[in-house]
């Protein structure tokens, strides 16, 4: 019973249907039969505080759903644990535990659950829930197809993540669930090529798998001229001819088709990202691990240029060391790369060279590439191991050997007599199944040269007497019948000898004698003509129909009489055909067009889910795709995301003045490391920073859980209500006076010559932090003192509050003053009313404040911000899209505008354009993402739980941008 | 990716089964043991079996079959090595991998590949961090679970995980602080009648069980490194630096690992340890051979040859054979035609020798005279290949570790006095070497 069946008995859902029964499991079945009375104990684990609790219960259910055991009614319980607390509990493991177990459960009505979940976990801070959101992914997919768009835009956002533990896993993702999305890779390519070394040994073999099918839609062939050449006419180049010393005329040839290719095409140069790849893949010929090995070996296979695929054969040879299951695997992709690239296998020719100890399987392979390396000068000494491997006990492989010395002879001409000597030399052997392998390949050589051997055929004549395996009696009896005309003497004896014993033959000997019959009527009918009549009259009778009816046919067609039709005149013909040599060839000829180290190379038969690998382009497509604006990459490590901030500096103070007060997003690393020309470096995404050594790297990661950790203190805080330590940071980060607005609170005719201004300074105010602070300049335009301005008679809606600024003793004719004043709008756009008084009159003021000012901008990292996004979804997400105004599509304005709209911070290192706060009084978080596309189309997102703030911040946001 | 494993063990039967995603009837496996019985020897079945609707992945370890259940495309060798790292994390949980231990420690079995796969992908399958997820079973703890009812399942949370140095858990400690490597060699050699040289490779690892405080970057370097022909490393090791200074670089996992394997190839002069001198014949109609063998220490630099072990399969003819050895014991079994002698220790002074008759079954045709000789020895104090660590240095932590190298050497297939290789047998040799402090 599968764990879908398992909900379904209660649910009443129908997933189930062919799902096998799940026989009885005497391993498991004895242990865990008490699960179903102990699920209380697992409802009250889940329900407790304690971590260990909870993620000792999802793991036992985790393993009785993989069992098959029943756990409907433990159904609800995880949902509502799992679902709803556990995925938002503050320890990373247990948020990742809480979707592994969720994604678990195979039940189609809980999709729209984890789908959410998948969503928000996608967006987590920490790398881990990242990496289980990851592996989820596939899960959900293989439960409800259906999901794929919303999936892949998941798929989407997982790949453009730069850490190393979660890029093995959404590569996995991206192949289970839509590996023909190719153009998702582009802008990940270059990170993924660098980020390769550190990821863990399982995820660096999907991604260097896919990275091979990525490169040849992408790159250019770069044997292209070789391929050339075996187009431009040496089709009569024989298989077995070495690539090395190809002869003049080839030579010639190749010349041509360059000449030809150069007209035709622009010389040759790769691309610098295809060299990233080779580069950054090569040191990993050293894992330990034979899957990746051999993933690099495939890699260097299909992409390398011809003379830097030799590295790959020193770690396959390698690999022959290791397990029988692994060599198995490493001998037949060798064996299809031998008959390519045989030069490179041959320097380890001995390492191919077989031991007694090895299983028949892995003898027959090493067999096979040592038949494919074989050339004019290594034959002798193969020649000379085959013979040792002649006397080994273990017949089916003398007999692949002796099939291995025929293609030798049939390939390399040098050598043919000396094989055909050493195989009629085996026609004496003590062993029967020896000789008889012998026979059936010495019949297939001598196809090729008849007449020079007649005395072999003679020989082999008296061998009938002997031999007694039905395939070799057929394939002498053939040879004779065929050649008869160089054996005239012995061909009828041998006629003679086999329509004695036809009777007890095998059906193949039987075919084969009537054929020799024939052939010998035709040939030779004065001596043969009885004794053709008597065997056709046996096999008249055989019980065999075959054989009957070849003898009926056989009859009409030699022996002329007066109902013969036209045909036996051309039974000589028939008969008597020249025959074509037979053609010995290897069975791994032509595999590569299947990616190698696949199960489907290793079948020669495609394998459900088995992507093809493409062939080259013509033209290479535009490698501009593979451009990062800022290479992505590089946030990945805290040391870099430094190096960033120094490269965004200049932005804020370059475009906002002077006052330059930004140095608050340094605050955390005061210390500057790397120079701008290596930030500058990184910039043009070359992709030159591979070479950065492994030790840098992984120091940095370790700064990077540091600051994980810092993080982690950090939004805690975050948590606590707004504290005067933290306003310390805020008051850098306010946007600098000149681009405050200013309102009029008091026009100087209404106020008599006293007219007031006020801006929302954007600094804390701090006699209290939940209030607003309202800076106000008083300008006295009249020609008398204006004398004790304060305010009276504050109205105000419940729950806010003002802190009235310090009386204004004097403000003398001509001058001008400021005053600050605090207001707590309690998040809220309604107006604080009150009167401003003079000593002579009192002027009825009100001061509404826009939306953006009832926030105070928080710092947050992107994965804060992400985090934070993904709990604000929902009613509290409100989405606009827009088109930008003309002036305002780059960067920089897009940043301005939104900034002086509201009083908000950008998140440094964001992709998108996003921007934090917190609302004054209640301390909620406001998130701002602007994600622009082409032609100035833009989306704008505002998360924020208190809605009001929300809609009415996108309305100022949306004027903002878009005038 | 891999949807289902069945443990089967030398007599066919399905002794364990595991399914990460949907169940897989057991039927499935019929299809192995149609190929089992096509195989004539167990290690001939086909690693890769094409089944109507899955495909079966399987290795062999222990005379117990693994065998995986695929049902779309997937690397073999993907499937091979992690089935081989199963094996590998049950050998270390249990001490051995064999269907009575992996039967008595069922739950852990579960809770392991629970862990390692996560549907049907390589979760986590380091040692560190499955140690530190499920805690391998001791006595004691079984006892405790079996009465309390309570799982190996670690009490802590698994912060191993989390590590972006994935092989090494967080906050380690330890009061004692040691690291020692271990150079072990294997010998493969084929030595003719003549005492030369057919072929001769050597083999190597160094195996480390370091137990550090901490995040300890340590480099180990050699003082003659040129002789590495073809390594490979554990991923910790920095590739980059290898390259460039053929340095070791690496933040060591914790506990027990295997830092690199090595090659030395046969390019490279091997040096043999041992020779043998042997003289075996049989006269045309006689019912008598004559057999006489010695052993000597050849290059070893000056170390005792010890714990020498001469096997010999006897042609079929031999009935029996009664021979006097000058030192140590021998044995010939009958039926088998396997003559065994424990050597011992080779005294140079002293060598020894094993002499006496053989009676042949009367009337049988004149024997082969090439009879197989398989020797295996140790070597005391003797790295094989001349491979010598230079320094072990370690940066990162401030506390001063006790370090410690200890050569030890163990040698692979190695065969000696015969021409025709068919006849051979391999042999495990098994080289001990001193400890050498390099503080």
């Amino acid at each position: 019973m599968s764990a879908s069946s398992a909900f379904n008995d209660e649910k009443g859902g129908s997933s189930s249907v062919g799902e096998p029964e799940y026989g009885h499991d005497p391993a498991s079945g004895g242990i865990f039969s008490s699960d179903y009375k102990r699920h209380d104990d697992l409802k009250e684990m889940l329900d407790s505080n304690k971590d260990s609790l909870k993620l000792e219960a999802m793991k036992r259910i985790v393993a009785m759903i993989a069992r098959g055991k029943n756990a409907s009614d433990l159904f609800p319980a995880v949902v509502k644990n799992v679902a709803c607390k556990n995925i938002e509990d503050p320890n990373q493991l247990i948020r990742a535990s809480a979707l592994r177990v969720l994604s678990s459960i195979r039940v189609t009505i809980i999709v729209p659950i984890m789908m959410l979940a998948i969503k928000e976990a996608a967006s987590d801070m920490s790398p881990y829930v990242r990496k289980t959101a990851a592996h989820a992914i596939p899960k959900l997919y293989s439960l409800d197809p259906e999901q794929k768009d919303q999936l892949i835009e998941v798929i989407e956002k997982l790949l453009a993540d730069k850490t190393t533990l979660v890029a093995g896993s959404v590569v996995m993702a991206f192949e289970e669930v839509c590996p023909e999305r190719i153009d998702l890779i582009h802008k990940n390519y270059r990170k993924l090529c660098n980020l390769l070394i550190d990821v863990e040994e399982w995820g660096q073999v999907v991604i260097i798998n896919m990275l091979t099918r990525y490169a040849r839609t992408q790159f250019l062939n770069p044997n292209i001229n070789e391929s050339l050449l075996e187009e431009g006419g040496s089709g009569d180049k024989t298989f077995y001819g070495s690539d090395e010393d190809e002869d003049e005329d080839e030579e010639e040839k190749e010349k041509k088709a360059e000449v030809a290719a150069m007209a035709k095409r622009k010389p040759y140069v790769m691309d610098p990202d295809h060299r990233l790849l080779l580069r950054n893949t090569k040191p990993l010929l050293q894992s330990r691990n034979a899957a990746v090995v051999m993933a690099v070996a495939q890699l260097y296979f299909h992409l390398a240029p011809k003379a830097e695929v030799g590295v790959i054969a020193k770690a396959l040879v390698r690999l022959l060391r290791s397990h029988s299951e692994v060599q198995y695997v490493v001998l037949q992709n060798v064996a299809t790369m031998s008959i390519k690239r045989r030069g490179m296998f041959e320097p380890y020719l001995k390492s191919f060279y077989i031991r007694s100890t090895d299983p028949t399987q892995i003898k027959v392979l090493k067999l096979e590439v040592l038949t494919n390396l074989a050339n004019e000068t290594n034959i002798s000494t193969i020649l000379r191991e085959f013979q040792t491997y002649i006397k080994s006990m273990d017949k089916d492989f003398v007999a692949a050997t002796i099939q291995a010395i025929g293609r030798c002879a049939t390939n390399i001409s040098e050598v043919r007599d000396t094989c055909l000597n050493g195989l009629v030399q085996l026609l004496s052997n003590r062993d029967e199944l020896v000789v008889a392998e012998s026979v059936v390949v010495i019949k297939k050589l001598l196809q090729m040269q008849p007449e020079k051997h007649s005395d072999i055929i003679k020989h082999m004549a008296k061998l009938t007497d002997n031999i007694q395996v039905p395939m070799a009696r057929a394939s002498i009896l053939w040879l004779i019948g065929e050649y008869c005309e160089h054996v005239p003497k012995i061909a009828p004896d041998v006629l003679r000898k086999m329509a004695k014993s036809f009777t007890n033959e095998e059906d193949i000997v039987k075919l084969q004698i009537i054929n020799l019959a024939a052939k010998l009527y035709l040939t030779n009918s004065k001596q043969t003509k009885l004794l053709t009549q008597y065997v056709l009259n046996l096999a008249k009778y055989d019980q065999n129909y075959d054989i009957r009816d070849r003898a009926r046919f056989i009859r009409q067609l030699i022996v002329p009489t007066e109902k013969s039709g036209a045909l036996s005149k051309y039974a000589k013909k028939l008969f008597l055909a020249l025959k074509p040599a037979p053609v010995l060839e290897s069975p791994f000829k032509d595999r590569d067009h299947f990616q190698l180290g696949s199960l489907s190379h290793l079948l020669n038969a495609k394998a459900g889910g088995y992507q093809e690998l493409p062939d080259w382009p013509e033209a290479a497509p535009d490698p501009s795709v593979r451009n990062v604006e800022v290479p992505e990459w590089t946030k990945c490590s805290s040391r870099e995301k430094r190096k960033e901030k120094k490269v965004e500096k200049p932005f804020y103070t370059d475009s906002e003045g002077e006052s330059g007060p930004t140095e608050s997003a340094d605050s955390e690393s005061d210390s500057a490391t790397g120079s701008e020309s290596s930030s500058g470096s990184e910039e043009s995404g070359s992709g030159s920073e591979s070479e950065e050594s492994k030790e840098a790297s992984e120091s940095e990661e370790e700064e990077e859980e540091e600051e994980e950790e810092e993080k982690k203190k950090k939004k805690k805080d975050l948590k606590k209500p707004v504290q005067e330590s933290e306003r310390g940071v805020f008051l850098q980060t306010i946007a600098p006076s000149s681009t405050l607005k200013s309102y009029e609170l008091l026009h100087r005719i209404t106020g008599e010559g006293l007219s007031v201004e006020y801006c929302f300074s954007r600094q804390p105010f701090s006699p209290d932090a939940n209030m607003v602070a309202v800076q106000m300049q008083f300008t006295n335009n009249a020609s008398s003192d204006t004398k004790n301005l304060h305010i009276e008679d504050v109205k105000l809606q419940s729950g806010m509050r003002v802190k009235e600024f310090p009386e204004i003793e004097l403000l003398p004719a001509g001058e001008t003053a400021t005053a600050v004043m605090g207001i707590d709008f309690c998040d809220s756009t309604q107006a604080a009313n009150f009167q401003l008084c003079t000593h002579t009159r009192k002027f009825f003021v009100s001061i509404q404040p826009p939306v953006g000012e009832l926030m105070r901008p928080v710092f947050l990292t992107e994965n804060e911000f992400k985090k934070e996004q993904g709990q604000l979804m929902g009613m509290n997400e409100i989405t606009e899209k827009l088109t930008l105004d003309v002036k305002c599509r780059n960067e920089h304005t897009i940043v301005q505008r939104v900034t002086t709209a509201a009083n908000l911070s950008r998140v440094p290192c964001g992709s998108d354009k996003e921007f934090a706060g917190r609302t004054v009084t209640s301390g909620s978080l406001v998130l701002v993402t602007v994600a622009t596309k082409e032609e100035g189309a833009a989306q704008l997102t505002v998360n924020c739980e208190k809605m009001v703030i929300g809609t009415m911040l996108v309305k100022d946001i949306l004027q903002a941008l878009t005038q | 990716m891999i949807h289902s494993l069945f443990l089967i063990n030398a007599s066919g039967d399905i002794f364990l089964e595991k399914h990460w995603k949907s169940v897989v009837s057991r039927s499935v496996c019929d299809y192995f043991f149609e190929a089992q019985e096509r195989a004539t020897e167990p290690e001939n079945v086909p690693p890769v079996i094409p089944t109507p609707h899955h495909y079966l992945i399987s290795v062999l370890r222990h005379h117990i079959y693994f065998v995986a259940v695929i049902q779309s495309e997937v690397p073999p060798l993907f499937v091979i090595e992690f089935l081989h790292r199963v094996v590998d994390t049950f050998q270390d949980y249990f001490g051995v991998c064999t269907e009575a231990a992996i039967k008595d420690n069922v739950v852990v079995v579960y809770e392991l590949l629970e862990e390692m796969l996560d549907n049907g992908f390589p979760l986590a399958t380091e040692s560190n961090i499955l140690k530190e997820l499920i805690k391998p079973p001791t006595i004691l703890r079984t006892m405790v679970n079996t009465i309390t009812g309570s799982t190996n399942v670690g009490e802590q949370l698994p912060t191993g995980q989390l590590s972006v140095v994935p092989w090494r858990r967080t906050g380690v400690k330890y009061t004692n602080n040691e690291a020692y490597f271990d150079v072990v060699e294997e010998i493969d050699a084929i030595i003719d009648k003549s005492g030369s040289t057919i072929t001769a490779e050597i083999q190597g690892v160094i195996d480390a069980c370091v137990k550090l405080t901490g995040m300890p970057d340590l480099t180990l370097s050699f003082m003659n490194p040129r002789l590495l022909d073809d390594v490979s490393f554990h991923p910790c090791v920095r590739f980059k630096r290898w390259e460039a200074e053929r340095i070791l670089s690496f933040i060591p996992p914790d506990g027990n690992f295997r830092l690199l394997s090595y090659h030395v190839s046969s390019q490279n002069l091997v040096a043999i340890p041992v020779y043998v001198k042997h003289n075996i014949t049989f006269r045309e109609g006689s019912s008598q051979g004559r057999f006489d063998l010695t052993l000597g220490p050849k290059q070893t630099m000056g170390k005792a040859v010890e714990s020498v072990l001469v096997s010999s399969q006897l042609p079929r003819g031999v009935l029996n054979a009664n021979l006097n050895p000058s030192q140590g014991t021998y044995t010939f079994d009958p039926v088998t035609k396997l003559l065994t002698w424990d050597v011992g220790k080779i005294n140079p002074q002293k060598l020894p020798s094993l002499k006496g008759t053989m009676s042949l079954q009367a009337g049988a045709s004149k024997p082969d005279e090439n009879p197989t000789i398989n020797i295996q020895f140790k070597i005391q104090q003797m790295a094989i290949s001349g491979l010598k660590v230079n320094r072990l240095d370690m940066y990162g932590e401030k506390y001063k570790p006790f370090k410690g190298i200890k050569y030890m050497t163990k040698a692979g297939k190695f065969q000696a006095g015969l021409p025709d290789k068919w006849t051979l047998e391999y042999i495990k040799t098994e080289l001990l070497h001193k400890e050498i402090r390099i503080n």
